[in-house]
This record gives structure tokens, C-alpha cells and sequence, in this order.
């Protein structure tokens, strides 16, 4: 046995090797990478934020005003004299986690969801999928408002609320591709291997399924994002001063006749945001499609 | 002067690889009036021969290289796109392997028939009609007045055939090429449609070139049969010369893999592993009921091959699944050395599983696309505990090495291998937990003859050396024979007749048994 083989045994011996194969092609998608690095920079920043901001995110200076660029203020101020970068700094924090989690949810709820009903099928799916129909059916705005009145308003909720409502359109794929995954003889074939719906389920379909599941995500994040902004403008998510890049971006709008840097500054923040993730999305979505490799 | 000559026609593809040629100058004639069959396995360029000769095959990729091929007079490579579209369809006329992928699902049969006559004779429409309703009668559909109104759906893969067929012959082509009509029939249908191909082509003296894969396919219709291989004609003569003395290799390698010749009788045991008694397996589809296992009892010794044969629909692949618990038994019992395997559940069932395991039919489905052959061989071994961790990846290359796969392929995915290492992948996994029986449901049907042969040999080998017992399901009549040590006929849910390879053969009872035996292609050859 050459060497090798006794290496890529050692490595097969890790169990994922799905995943450490896509590793190896997406470190070779140069835009990919770029996506990735530019996103965990966003990230490490948002992190960091209350140690290193400029200033503090509540500090006015109403002398001072709506003012451009300038030393003092790299990204200006707005109209209260509030450092711009220091509240793109702190919205990052919002905007991401918003982002992130509620579109975690929807992923987990989502592909759960969709793919234990696409497996099971029948009567299952049947009662599982209507109960998806009465929730698309219900106004997601009556039913954040309702989540808010009955448990008061508070981020976290705000996180779940839209988490929520996203995971619909995802249990819709995932059981589309679940009932075509499942007529497919490799299904059968493990379950004449004795394996427990469960591993067929995690093993078997899931990962044959990945490919609109990741281009649905990266689709979700960003307008997870906005519908914060949008919840946050109708006074039903944050609440300055607290900020996101969300509200930043609407109160930018209003004004930018006469302070066009503060739609500029956050607007770009947001695109920079939403062109890595895509990046990123597509390197997964091809990193993870063995048959389209070449190596 | 034939009616097609072609010469030295090469034909190459460039990709970011290379140049690949595909058609390395081949010669061949096509009398009118005569069959000439091209035979070669998937890659020889027999499909890609005829295909560019149309203007069908992309460019680029392709390329056509050189040589010439004279269509009544006039060189087909010359000819501008316009002037090819006025030849396809009118004097030369194609018929494909599925004729589902090649009907408009959403059109109705004689709209579409009549496209080509409007298109290039633009005869009326009322006229066009009548002539598609009596093309359909010829190829032998049952009151083509009133199914002419049938979408394609409504028929079988075998009147799909004859549709196409009609649809093929509507402008009266010169030259019919038709591109292994029959592989994706049944064998009792491949010998009608073999048939009524011989006998259109005798009644209206066209010229016809037969693609396939099989030799014993054209075995019975070709007047001139050419041997492709990696873009060659390697050998070329007339019917009697290429099946009574050919003399290259690798023709005598294709007749060889013809399965001829009956088993030997192995070492069957004398106690019985498998007992099935009064198995019924329905479906229920709306209001409907399909009974595709109606009352079928058989036994099935250890270490016997049991062949079951029967046509599409004829339930026998569905038995395999029933043994297997793969799909719901409606009733009746199938007793697994001494257990009934229809009342197992939980762990029981799953320890059931490990003794018993299944070939699929479809080496390109059977695996999932996203693991690796190390995961999928690893496994079934660590699902059961049969092996650890540590010592699976050895228990892993061992198994690699008995199917006779590289040890270095460990790291590849399944789309990185051809129809039959696929084939032997899936070999090996059913065989990795070490099962006592195994259900083969076809599984050399989707390979080229040639490698069918050597998976055949692989599982026979294999049965020896394991000591399997195999329930071994085929519409092939001589696959089975090759390698059973008895038969089950099955017809509609049931067993029409059983007995050994030899007797059933040499003195079948029932008529439908007759009519599958005379169904094999180039059954004189066996």
C-alpha cells in the first residue's frame, strides 16, 4: 500500500470527509475566500465593538450636528452629532446577530421540518405541511405584534419572531428535495442496510440536498436583515439609541439630499455584507457539489 | 452504388483536456434495402459516428476532422446546416433508445406525427392525419384511429416504441437510423420491435443502420454488422462471417460475453433458508389496487441461486423487496431461517438486515452521490459493529481488493467511475456485513455486454467464496440461466412455471415460458 493511500485512509478515517473535501475546494475559490474573511473581520469588529468605538454609541454633540467626514469623525456625524462609524460599529453587532441567529433558527426549524415531513411522507406530511399552509396564511406582522404584546419587546424575541416566520419557505424546499431524494435507490439501499431513519435522514439526504438549501440561506440573511429594519422603523423591534445597519440605512434615506454620507457609509457597509455572503454562499454551494469538482 | 458511404470519417472533441478523438476514420457502407449494424460499448463512438454525420452532435466541442459521407451522391459533411435540417427528418430519419425522453409529453401523438410531413412536404392537415393513422395501423397499434388522440403517457415503453417508429417512417426516409431501439425494452418486446423493424425495412426496401451495444441483439436481423472499438471499426463483414469466425480479438471477446450455457450444479444444501408461502404485496393508488405479488410460494435452499424471471410489471422485483421488508407485505410469509421476517421490528429487524442484502438494478442511483467509496463501504461495517474505528479502513481495502477495485480509488466519489466499478461498489456493500443471502434485482441490465460479463462472473465468484445464497431477479432470460441453478417464471403477480435452467429450456410448459425463450436475441447462438 503506497503512502498515499495510508494518508488519505487516515484522513477518511475522520468520518466527515463530505465536509473536508469542501473545505479543500473552497480554500481554492479565491472569491470565496475573500467572502469568508471579509465576513469573520465584520464579525471579530462587531465583537470587539464596546472596547474599541470611537466614541460612546450614546454620545450627542448637538453643537456639533450633521457634519461630513472629517479627523475627529471618520464616517461624520448625524444630525444629533453622533459619531457615524461608532453607530455602524454598534448596528453591525445588531444587524449580524439579527442576520445570523434568526436565519439559524430558520435553517434548523426549516430543514428539520421539511425534511422529516419529505422522509415520512403520508398522513405526516400531510398534517405537517397544512400547519406550514395556516402559518404562510397568517400575516407574519400580526403574529410578530402579537409575540411582542403578549411577551413584551425585547431582542431576543425580535431574533425568534423572524426566525419564525423564515422557516417556512425553507420546510417547502427541503421537502420538495426530500421527496425526490427519497425514490432514489441509495435511500433504499440503506434502509436494506439496517440504518435508523434518523442516520438516513442526517447521512443520506440532508447533505444530497444542501445545494438550494445554502443558496436560500444566503438569500434569507440579507433579507432577514431588512425586515428588522423595517420592524425596528414601525417601532416594533429596537429602539434608539440603540441601532442596526437596518435603521441606519431608512433615517440615511430620509436625509440624503442634505447628509448624503449618512446613507452612503451604512448602505456600503450592508452591500459589502451581503456581496461576501453571496461570495460565500456560491463557493459552498459549489465546494459542497462533488460531481461539479475538478481535481 | 449503397445508398450511404462513408470514409474515413473521423470526428474529435477539444476540450480543456485535450482533443479527444472519438471517431478515429472509420469506412462503412449502407446498402438500401440491407441492416447495418454497428456494435461497440458506450464510448467506441458508434452513437457519435452517426450523429455528426447529421450535424447533431455540438460544435464545438466537436469536430469533424476529415473523410466523407456520400448520401445518395451528395457528401453529407459538405452540406450547410439549412440544407442538412431538409435532409433529417425527409430522407434520413432517427429512433432513439428511450422514446419517452424523445415524445412531447404534452402533445398528443398524431399532432406530433404529422409535424414532420407539414414541415417538409406541407401536406394539409386532414391528409397528414390520415397518413399517421395508417402508419400506426403498419407498426401495429391496435385502432390507431382513435389512439392517435393518446398522449404519450398512455402508452407502454414498447408501444412508445412503435409510435416513434411510425413517427420515424411518415416521410418516407431512405435511410432509418436507429439508436439502440430496444435496450431500455423488455426482452419479449426488443423481439417484436426487433422484428417489426426487419420487417418495414424488407416491405420498403430502406437502408438501416442498427447502433447497440449487444451483438446478440442484431444477431438475427443484420446483413452487415461493424465492430467498433475506441473510435475503430475493428472488424466488419457480413452476419455469418462476424458469428462463425471472427477474427479480432475483441469481437471474439463480445461473442464470448454473450451469456450461453447453463450452471453446473453447485453444492446447494439441502436445508432451506428462504420459504416464502402465499406472499401477497399490493399497492393501493387511489381508489385502485395493484397486486404486484398475488399468492407466490417458493423456497430458496442455502446456498442456491435462484433465478426469477419475468417482464416489466410482472411483480418480480417487488418479491425481491418483499424478502427484504424494503416495501409493505399485504400478506402470507416470508421465514427467514426459521424467522418470519414479516413480523420483525426494532433490533431484531435491523440484525435481520445485516444477514440479508440487495444489489440494485442501477449502479448510477444505488449510491449516494456525496460519500465516498470509503464511506460507503465503511458503512454497513460500523453500523453493525463489525468492525471498529481503528480497523475498519483494512476491513474497507479488503473488500475493495474482492471486488477488484483499486485500492487507491478509497478517496473517490461515485461519479469518478464508470457504469461497472459503480456497479461493483455496490457490491461490495451489500457484502460488507457479511449477509447469507442477497437479492440481485438486475443487476448487469444497466451495463454493456461486455461488462456484464464480468459482473456476472465477479457475483459468481463471489457467491462461491461467501457462500451466498441469492435470489437473483432478471427479465434476461440467459443471464439467468448462465448463473441460476433454478428458475422462476413470473407472470402478473405469480409463478407461471419453475424448474432448472436445463429442463426449462429444453421443454418449457407454459406458453408464456415458450414465448420468453423465443424472445432471447440470438437464442441460435446459445
Amino acid at each position: 500500500m503506497n503512502t498515499e493511500v495510508i494518508q488519505d485512509i487516515a484522513q477518511a478515517e475522520e468520518g466527515t470527509s463530505l465536509w473536508q473535501d469542501a473545505w479543500v475546494r473552497l480554500r481554492k475559490n479565491h472569491l470565496a475566500v475573500l467572502g469568508l474573511v471579509v465576513l469573520l473581520f465584520m464579525i471579530v469588529i462587531a465583537l470587539l465593538t464596546p472596547w474599541i468605538a470611537p466614541y460612546a454609541y450614546d454620545a450627542q454633540n448637538l453643537d456639533l450636528g450633521a457634519t461630513p467626514p472629517s479627523a475627529a469623525h471618520w464616517l461624520g456625524t448625524d444630525v444629533f452629532g453622533r459619531d457615524l462609524l461608532t453607530q455602524i460599529m454598534y448596528g453591525g453587532r445588531i444587524s449580524l446577530a439579527v442576520g445570523f441567529i434568526a436565519t439559524s433558527v430558520a435553517l434548523l426549524i426549516g430543514v428539520s421540518w421539511g425534511a422529516i415531513a419529505g422522509y415520512v411522507g403520508g398522513r405526516t406530511d400531510a398534517i405537517m405541511m397544512r400547519l406550514v399552509d395556516i402559518l404562510y396564511a397568517l400575516p407574519f406582522m400580526i403574529f410578530i405584534v402579537l409575540l411582542m404584546v403578549v411577551f413584551g419587546r425585547n431582542v431576543i424575541l425580535l431574533f425568534l419572531a423572524i426566525g419564525a416566520v423564515e422557516w417556512l419557505t425553507m420546510a417547502r424546499i427541503m421537502r420538495g428535495q426530500m421527496q425526490s431524494l427519497r425514490q432514489q435507490e441509495f435511500v433504499e439501499a440503506a434502509v436494506s442496510l439496517g440504518l435508523p431513519p434518523a442516520t438516513i435522514i442526517r447521512r443520506h439526504l440532508v447533505p444530497n440536498a444542501l445545494g438550494p438549501i445554502i443558496v436560500y440561506t444566503t438569500l434569507t440573511i440579507p433579507s432577514v436583515m431588512l425586515l428588522e429594519a423595517f420592524l425596528s422603523f414601525l417601532g416594533l423591534g429596537i429602539q434608539p439609541p440603540q441601532t442596526s445597519w437596518g435603521l441606519l440605512i431608512s433615517y440615511g434615506a430620509e436625509t440624503m439630499e442634505e447628509y448624503p454620507w449618512l446613507l452612503i457609509y451604512p448602505g456600503l457597509t450592508l452591500t459589502i455584507t451581503l456581496f461576501s455572503l453571496n461570495f460565500l454562499g456560491d463557493g459552498l454551494r459549489d465546494a459542497l457539489d462533488v460531481r461539479g469538482s475538478k481535481d | 452504388m449503397a445508398l450511404l458511404e462513408v470514409r474515413d470519417l473521423g470526428v474529435s472533441f477539444v476540450t480543456r483536456n485535450g482533443v479527444n478523438k472519438a471517431v478515429d476514420g472509420i469506412s462503412f457502407d449502407v446498402e438500401a434495402g440491407k441492416i447495418t449494424a454497428i456494435i461497440g460499448e458506450s464510448g467506441s463512438g458508434k452513437s457519435v459516428a452517426c450523429y455528426s454525420m447529421l450535424g447533431l452532435v455540438p460544435m464545438p466541442p466537436g469536430r469533424i476532422d476529415g473523410g466523407s459521407a456520400h448520401f445518395d451522391g451528395q457528401d453529407l459533411l459538405q452540406m450547410s446546416e439549412a440544407e442538412l435540417r431538409k435532409i433529417r427528418g425527409r430522407d434520413i430519419a432517427m429512433i432513439f433508445q428511450d422514446p419517452m425522453t424523445c415524445l412531447n409529453p404534452f402533445m398528443r401523438i398524431g399532432e406530433q406525427m404529422i409535424e414532420p410531413l407539414v414541415l417538409h412536404r406541407g401536406t394539409s392537415k386532414a391528409e397528414a392525419m390520415e397518413r399517421a393513422i395508417e402508419l400506426l395501423g403498419e407498426v401495429g397499434i391496435r385502432e390507431p384511429a382513435s389512439t392517435i388522440n393518446c398522449y404519450p403517457h398512455e402508452f407502454s415503453g414498447g408501444m412508445r416504441q412503435r409510435v416513434m417508429i411510425a413517427m420515424a417512417l411518415i416521410n418516407e426516409p431512405r435511410l432509418l437510423i436507429a439508436d439502440e431501439p430496444t435496450t431500455a425494452l423488455d426482452v419479449t418486446i426488443q423481439a417484436q420491435i426487433l422484428q417489426l423493424i426487419a420487417e418495414l425495412q424488407k416491405s420498403r426496401d430502406i437502408g438501416v443502420i442498427f447502433i447497440s451495444h449487444d451483438l446478440a441483439v442484431v444477431a438475427d436481423i443484420a446483413d452487415q454488422i461493424a465492430v467498433m472499438q475506441e473510435g475503430r471499426i475493428v472488424e466488419r463483414g457480413d452476419r455469418e462471417a462476424i458469428f462463425s469466425h471472427a477474427e479480432h480479438p475483441y469481437t471474439q471477446k463480445l461473442l464470448s460475453a454473450i451469456p450461453s450455457g447453463g450452471k453446473e450444479n453447485a453444492q446447494a444444501h439441502d436445508d432451506t433458508l428462504v420459504r416464502v408461502r402465499n406472499l401477497k404485496t399490493w399497492f393501493h393508488s387511489g381508489e385502485e389496487t395493484v397486486k404486484a405479488v398475488d399468492d407466490v410460494s417458493f423456497e430458496i435452499r442455502r446456498g442456491e441461486i435462484l433465478g426469477m424471471v419475468g417482464e416489466s410489471g410482472s411483480g418480480k422485483s417487488t418479491i425481491g423487496r418483499s424478502l427484504l421488508r424494503l416495501v409493505p407485505v399485504t400478506g402470507g410469509e416470508v421465514e427467514f431461517d426459521g424467522v418470519d421476517v414479516t413480523a420483525l421490528e426494532g433490533t431484531a429487524l435491523k440484525d435481520m438486515r445485516r444477514r440479508m442484502q440487495m444489489i440494485f438494478q442501477d449502479p448510477f442511483a444505488s449510491l449516494n452521490p456525496r460519500m465516498t467509496v470509503f464511506d460507503t463501504l465503511a458503512e454497513p461495517l460500523l453500523l453493525h459493529g463489525i468492525e471498529t474505528r481503528k480497523s475498519v479502513s483494512q476491513a474497507v481495502l479488503k473488500l475493495m481488493d474482492d471486488v477488484g477495485l483499486m485500492r487507491s480509488a478509497v478517496r473517490k466519489y461515485p461519479h469518478e467511475f464508470s457504469g461497472g466499478q459503480r456497479q461493483r461498489i455496490a457490491i461490495g456493500r451489500a457484502l460488507a456485513t457479511r449477509p447469507e443471502f442477497v437479492v440481485a434485482d438486475e443487476p448487469v441490465s444497466a451495463l454493456d455486454v461486455t461488462i456484464q460479463a464480468q459482473i456476472l462472473d465477479l457475483m459468481e465468484a463471489l457467491g462461491r467464496e461467501y457462500g451466498l445464497t441469492m435470489l437473483f431477479v432478471s427479465h434476461d432470460l440467459a443471464v439467468v440461466k448462465h448463473l441460476a441453478d433454478r428458475i422462476v417464471v413470473l407472470y402478473q403477480g405469480r409463478i407461471v412455471e419453475q424448474g432448472t435452467g436445463d429442463s426449462l429450456f429444453a421443454n418449457p410448459q407454459e406458453p408464456y415460458t415458450q414465448r420468453l425463450l423465443g424472445a432471447i436475441p440470438g437464442r441460435h447462438l446459445l
